[in-house]
Order: structure tokens, then sequence, then C-alpha cells
């Protein structure tokens, strides 16, 4: 009964959270009270209501193949009609289930975080903003709908990156990540748009089964176009390199927003998306390959960055870009259920890391350099558990989630490339690494005396504690309850772990725990002589690679160089026509404005003589003579 | 016998010395005065076409009447106008008031 | 016998009319041409009558002769301090304007005589305000109204006008 309603009534969760948005929004804003009690209510709502459409997937046996297709005509025109909708399968319906679940708890967590702040009820009305147009990103049945949320979410990033709008860094940061991610939808949207040209549709259903006829056909030339443009969007959107410079500075916004926000959802709807018209990448191997080696890359290139930064949401973000990376990897092996996998475990432990890293944030009056905190784990021994099971889920220890997540996709890398492989597992090994040694630096070791801890309030600890179950299970429950036979593209993937390719990267995950334990746990190797002995590679890591003052110099070389050239151009060659114009008429209206006497009569004089002639010339020039008109009947 | 002619002739020539008027004199009430009489001629012209095309329906007449309205509302802020120009610029010569040049 | 008076009536009529019209735009006296101004209104009056419109005649003299007559005095008499001599000069190019009319009036008398009338020769109508009244609160409601809306613009224009702005 319920999984029936939820089912037929799915566009009710993006739609319940959209509605606490305006109520909060124009009404409810100077109350935090009932402001964050109508965006808790409501998201609570639509996660109930996302369980009863998970349930209803399963009971109904709605799959892969056979989604839940439920739509209205929006625009309907000769040659152009787009509809607006629902695509219920299983992908989305976990999609649905994620992002409800994060939202919720981060919004019950941000309770206590935001507590006292004066945008209390703002930050509630984009939060839910943010929920609505992410939940309908993931409904949206064709790639119009998915491109208007798609947009929103960007709207709500730069919103929330930009919360805190009275500091320099958070404006510059919005506008950094809205301009960057812009490159990027500028690409999705001309793919968009070529595809409805060779197409003449958008819609999700229709295009699955014209593509695959297409490439029979055709081939796949402009189709390889359309995949390369679209996949700009998820490039800017996820954080792949190069377009992840975005993501970091993204950390200035308050951390439930990153935490949802930059860490568990939105960030991953460009996997979503890729995952979304997997028919059509599915049908371009040099696409997916490219796709798989962007993914790799960035995984790697990330991880190397995030062993030496020291602002505790900034190792999580460039983590994040990490593990993003990662499921693109899985993407571009061809393995969706690897990825989608994931994806949900990811979510899940890094929203649980985000959140206890902002706890700590919390608890030392928002200070974020690790090598400034130490020995939290007294103080704060429910956020320490939270970061230690995060860390283990992350790092790829059993039973924890990420391991049987890491492990899928190393077993799908495996199968397709060897030096991805390696790649991944080297990237396993750093990101062990780092994460250790965030661990061990923030909340081992001795105390310092100059920091005043206090654990976190109920609300913050009440999503800690439900975050780290789903961290610890949330692995292990998919992995026997056959999770590749819902979530796949094609054939159901296979089951079971291979113990060669898990073994190595628990034994490595190992490794590096020990590693980071002595040089950051125990102090028996220091960190700054390893620094000053590989200053090189230290500093170019510290540095992110200068990646942000490459940018910077081409900017500044090319589009200032650029930019003059396009200065001269305006100044004499528009400019000259335009002055020019400008000068023919000045010249013109010198010699007609002597005409101008200002005389009314002068005027009169010449209009009556105008009417004479005119009547003149009508008379002379009318299809009936005068003549004809004296001898015509009356 | 005196036909429709003859008054269209009697109304043109009254119209064409108002325009005469409107175009030579320098004195604003004097080109009010031949602004009326051109009104006045197509007054002559109403009447006689009503007399003489449709004598039974006196359409010709009710636009007589408008225009008599409207020449009445046009001498009054003619006038009001006539007085602000002459408070303003001292004058009532309209070949004064020719700022509106360039 | 009645034709004869008929037109002798006429003649005399547009003559009395042409000729003070005249008289307005020549007389170089500014209080002259407002007389003659008021005889030329008197003498389309009598025309209406000749045209059997014998409400609009009344109502001519009552506007025209009356009102309008009085108002241009008026305005002479604010305007004009000095010496009435000489108040109604001619300016500009009176011999270009003469040609222009002279063109525009035999371009009229040519229209007029090259269209081919269509003449009635039904009776006029008799007691014409009832009739006149009759149309202008029927079929010619909606223009009436808005012509009382244009006396009442026009009245605030003028008194506006006349008031002045506030001087800065």
């Amino acid at each position: 009964m319920f999984n029936e309603y939820a089912l037929h009534h799915a566009w009710l969760i993006p739609l319940l959270p959209a509605i606490a948005f305006v109520v909060i929004g124009f009404f409810l804003r100077k109350s935090p009270v009932l402001s964050a009690f109508l965006a808790i209510t409501m998201s609570m709502v639509s996660f109930i209501l996302s369980l009863g459409v998970g349930y209803g997937v399963v009971v109904q046996h709605i799959t892969v193949e056979h989604p839940l297709i439920d739509k209205i005509p929006w625009v309907d025109i000769a040659g152009l009609s787009i509809n607006m909708g629902m695509y219920i399968d299983p992908v989305s319906a976990l999609m649905l289930f994620i992002v409800t679940l994060v939202s919720l708890l981060v919004q019950i967590y941000a309770v206590g975080y935001m507590k006292g702040d004066d945008g209390f009820g703002r930050f509630f009305a984009y939060l839910s903003l943010f929920a609505a147009t992410m939940l309908g990103l993931i409904i949206a049945v064709n790639f119009v709908q998915m491109f208007i949320f798609w947009e929103l979410v960007g709207l709500c990033s730069y919103l929330l990156i930009g919360y805190y709008f009275h500091k320099p860094s958070a404006c510059e940061a919005s506008k950094k990540a809205f301009m960057t991610t812009r490159i990027g939808d500028f690409g999705l949207l001309l793919g968009i748009l070529l595809l409805q040209i060779v197409f003449g549709t958008l819609d999700f259903a229709q295009l699955t089964i014209a593509i695959p006829e297409y490439v029979q056909q055709y081939g796949t030339g402009v189709l390889t176009v359309a995949a390369l443009l679209i996949f700009a969007g998820p490039i800017a959107k996820s954080g792949q390199f190069p377009l992840h410079v975005w993501l970091p500075d993204a950390m200035e916004g308050p951390t439930p927003v990153s935490a949802l926000i930059h860490a568990a959802t939105m960030v991953v709807a460009g996997v979503y998306l890729v995952v979304r018209v997997f028919f059509l990448y599915s049908m371009l191997p040099n696409v997916m390959l490219i796709i798989a080696w962007v993914g790799g890359f960035t995984a790697c290139f990330a991880a190397t960055i995030a062993i030496t930064q020291q602002d505790i949401k900034r190792i999580l973000a460039y983590s994040t870009i990490s593990q993003l990376g990662y499921m693109m990897l899985a993407l571009g092996v061809g393995s969706v259920t690897a990825s989608m996998f994931h994806l949900m475990t990811h979510a899940f432990f890094k929203a649980l890391m985000f959140l206890a890293a902002g706890s700590v944030m919390h608890g030392l009056h928002d200070k974020g350099n690790i090598f400034e905190m130490g020995g939290l784990r007294h103080k704060m021994p429910i956020t320490f558990a939270a970061m230690t099971i995060g860390v283990l889920a992350i790092s790829g220890i059993p039973p924890f989630a990420g391991f049987f997540s890491k492990d899928e996709i190393l077993l799908a890398v495996s199968e397709v490339s060897a030096p991805l492989y390696i790649i991944a597992v080297v990237t396993a090994f750093m990101t062990a690494f780092y994460m250790f040694r965030l661990l061990f630096l923030v909340f081992c070791g001795p105390e310092k005396p100059e920091n005043n801890p206090h654990e976190a309030p109920s609300t913050m600890k009440f999503s800690l504690i439900i975050l780290s179950i789903f961290a610890i299970i949330g692995g292990y429950i998919p992995h026997v309850y056959h999770f590749g036979e819902w979530i796949r593209f094609g054939d159901a993937s296979h089951e079971g772990l291979n113990w060669t390719i898990a073994a190595t990267s628990m034994v490595l995950s190992v490794l590096a725990m020990a590693l980071a334990w002595l040089i950051y746990g125990s102090g028996k190797v220091s960190p700054d002589r390893l620094a000053m002995r590989f200053s090189t590679l230290y500093n170019v890591s510290y540095h992110k690679y200068y990646i942000d003052e490459l940018y910077l110099w081409l900017n500044y070389t090319f589009v200032r160089g650029f930019g003059k050239i396009l200065y001269w151009l305006d100044l004499y060659i528009v400019d000259g026509i335009v002055n020019g114009l400008a000068k023919l008429t000045y010249r013109m209206g010198d010699e007609l404005r002597q005409w101008q006497t200002g005389y009314l009569q002068q005027y009169g004089l010449i209009l009556f003589g105008a009417i004479l002639i005119m009547v003149v010339w009508l008379v002379i020039t009318a299809p009936i003579s005068m003549a004809s008109l004296r001898g015509g009947a009356y | 016998m005196i036909s429709l002619v003859h008054y269209l002739t009697v109304a043109a020539i009254l119209f064409i010395i108002g325009v005469y008027g409107v175009l030579t004199k320098r004195n604003i009430v004097t080109i009010l005065m031949s602004i009326e009489l051109m009104l006045n001629a197509v007054n002559i012209n109403l009447v006689a076409f009503s007399r003489f095309i449709q004598p039974e329906v006196l359409t010709g007449q009710v636009f007589s009447i408008f225009t008599i309205t409207v020449a009445a509302s046009e001498v009054a802020v003619g006038l009001a106008l006539l007085f602000r120009v002459y408070h303003d610029y001292d004058t009532v010569h309209i070949d004064k008031l020719n700022r509106m040049r360039w | 016998m009645d034709d004869l008076v008929y037109t002798i009536a006429f003649y005399i009529l547009a003559a009395i009319t042409i000729a003070s019209a005249i008289g307005v735009v020549t007389k170089h006296n500014l209080v002259h041409s407002a007389l003659l101004m008021a005889l030329c209104f008197i003498g389309i009056s009598g025309l209406y009558v000749l045209l059997q419109a014998d409400f609009l005649a009344a109502v001519q003299i009552l506007v025209y002769s009356g009102a309008v007559a009085i108002l241009i005095v008026l305005g002479i008499m604010l305007t004009q301090r000095r010496s009435m001599e000489n108040t109604n000069p001619n300016s500009g190019w009176p011999r270009g304007a003469a040609v222009v009319c002279a063109l525009l009036f035999v371009v009229i008398l040519i229209v007029i005589a090259a269209t081919p009338w269509h003449y009635s020769s039904s009776m006029a109508a008799q007691d014409t305000p009832s009739v006149l009244a009759r149309l202008l609160f029927t079929d010619y409601m909606v223009a009436f109204e808005a012509a009382a809306v244009l006396l009442l613009a026009a009245m605030m224009g003028a008194i506006v006008l006349a008031k002045g702005g506030e001087e800065k």
C-alpha cells in the first residue's frame, strides 16, 4: 500500500523541501526554531517517502531495464517536446535514499552547529532548496530537467559556500565555484543540444532505444563529441582534474554544507549523470577510456595533495576529489555497480568525517589547522569514535563500508587495465596514510593547553552516531543482499570478493596506518625532517601542484594578452566604425540643423507645401484619373 | 439655385484665409483666431453635407457640435498657453519663440 | 421667388463672412480683427440658418460670437498693454504663404468640382434640437461623455497653465 503510494507520488520527495524553502524564505526566516522544525519535518517526510520508493522498487520488481516513468508535458511545440516527470529505477531510488538520509542528518546536525548564527533561517532555507533541487535532479526524465536542476544545485552550492558573505574569502570561493563549474556546464549544454539536434529528443527512455540503433547505422563520430561535451559537466561538478580547483575552496562554507553538498550529494551528481546516461557512454569505448584515466589520475593526484595539507577540511576536500576520481574510474572501466556502491558508502563515511571535523572545529572555536590540535580523544570521545570509524571505512579496513566498495572498484579495474589498477592501489595506500595522519594528529598525542575543547551538543552527536552505524554496516549489508543485482548496467555483475585483491589493499592500508603512526602518532620520525628531506616533493604537494597559480598565470598571460588584442580591435576597428558613424551623423546633423530655424510658421508653411505636393502627386498617380471621376456614373 | 458646391466653395475660401493667417501673422492671438476660422470652415462643410447628402439624419450636425466643443476647449487652453508665454517671455510674437532650433 | 430670396441671402451672408474673415487676417489693429471675427461667426450662423440647421445657428452665436470672441478679447486685453496700433503685424514669408495658399485653394476647388456628389431630394429634418438631443444621448453617448471629459480636462489644463508653476 504505502510503497504503491510512494512510488506514484515520488515527485513529492523534491516538492516537500521546496515548500519548506518557500515558506521559510518568505515567512519564517526570523524564527530559528520554526524554520529548523519545518525543514527537518519536510526532510523527514521526504526520507520516509524515499524509503517507500526503495521498498516499492524491490517489491514491484522495478529494474534498470523496466523503470517506472511518469511524466507530464512541459513544452510542447512543433519539433520540440519536453516533459517533466520522474524516472524511478533502482539507481535513482538508491540516490533518493542517500540524499534524503544525509540531508536529514545534516539538518539535524546543523541545529546544533549553527545555533546562534544570525542567518539560521536563511541557512535552513538554502539547505531545503538544495535538497529539493538535488532530488529533482535525481528523478529527472530527460536532459532538460536534469540540466535545470543541475544548474539549480550549482546555485545552491554558490549560495551556501558564500553563506558567510561578509568574509571576502567566502565570496571569492563561491564565485570561483560558480565560474569553474560554469565551464563544465557550458560543455554539458552544448552536448545536450547536440543530442537534441541528432536525435530530436532528450528523453532518457527514448534515447536508450535510439542510441544503439544510431550507432549501428552511422557509427560513433558525432556521439563521441556529444559524450565528451557532456562529460565536461561531471568534470566540473564532481571536481575532476583539471576543474577540481573550486572544491577545496568551497570549504569556506559552513561545515554541514561541506558534508552535505561538497562531499555526499551534489559533487556526486556528476557521477550520477554519467550513470544515468550510461546507455550513451557504454557505446563509446574510447570515451570510457578517457573517463577511466581522468578518474584514475584525479584520484591519485588529489591524494598526493591531501598528504601535505594542514587544514582539516581541506584534507577532507582533497580526499573527496580523490574518492570521486575513484568513482569515475569505476565508471570508466564499465562498472556502474562498483561506482554507485562506492558513491553510497562514500556518502556515509565522508559525511560522517565532515560532520566529525565540524564537531572538532565547533569544539575548538573554528580552528582548522590539524597541527594545532591534539589529544582530543579524551574531551571528545563521541567525535573521536565517529572519526575513527570514518577513517577506517575510507581506508578500506574490513568490515567497514569502504572495504567492500573499494574492493569492488579495484576488482573491476584490475580486469580492464593493469596501470590503472596500480594507480588505484597506490591511491588507496595514500588515502589510508593521510587519513590516519589526520586522525593521529587531531585526536592522539598530548593535549594542547591553549585549546579548550568541549564535546558537541546532542543534535550533532545524534547525526554522528547514525552515520557511524551506516559507515559500519553500509558496505556489508548491501554486499550480502546482492547490491549488484539491482544497481547495474546490462548484466548483473559478479558476486563475492576476490581475496587476492582484497588482501592486497588491506595489507597496504595497514602498512599505511603503521607508517602514519610512526611519523605522526609516536613521533619516532619527525615530519619536519621528512619535509626538509623531500622538500621539492613536499612543496609541490603542499602548493597543490601550483594549479591555482598556473590558472592565475594562464589567466594573466593569455586572457590579458588576448584581452589586449581584443582591446586594440575594439579601440580601432569596432570603435572606429562606431565613431565614424557617429562622426558622419554629427556632420549630417550639422548640415541639417541649418534647416531648423525654430520658426513655427516656417514649419507650417513647409507642412502645407508638402501636403499640397502629396495631394497633387496622389491625384496624378491615382488609379482613377480625374477625367473618369468627372464622367463617372453617380 | 444654391447647391452644395457653393457652400463648399465658401468654406474653402474661409479655410484658405485661416491657413494664410496661421502662416503669416506674428501675433499668437491672431493665429488662434485664424485657427477658429479654419474650424468654422470645416463646420460649414459638415452642415452642408448633412443638408444636401443626408438631410433626414443629422449626423453632420452632431459632428459640428463636437467640433465646436473641441474648438472651445482649444481656445481655452490656447489662451492659457498664451498667458504663460506672455508671462515667461514677455512677448506674444511667435517669431520670438524660436528656441526650438538646433 | 423663394429661390431668388434664398440665393440673394446666401450671397450676402457669404460676402459678409468672407470679407470679415479677410479683415481678421489683414487688419493691423488686433481689436478690429477680433470684432471682425465675431462678425464672421455671425455670418456663418446665418449660413447655418440657410442650411436649416437652426439649433447649430443658435449654438454658433452663443459659443463663438459670445464665448470665444469674448475670450479672445480678454486675451488681447491681458497681453497688449500699449497702443493697439499695428498690433497685428505680418511675419516671415507672406509671399510664400500666399502662393501655397492659392495653390491649395485651387486643389480644393478642383476636388470639389471633380467629385460626383450624391444629392438627396428629401426634406430636411424639422425640429432639429429634439432630433439632435436624441442622437447625442443614444448613438453618440460615448462621444458625448468623452467631450464632457475633454472639457473638464481643458478647464483644468487652462487653470494650471494660466496659474503657472512654482518659480524656483
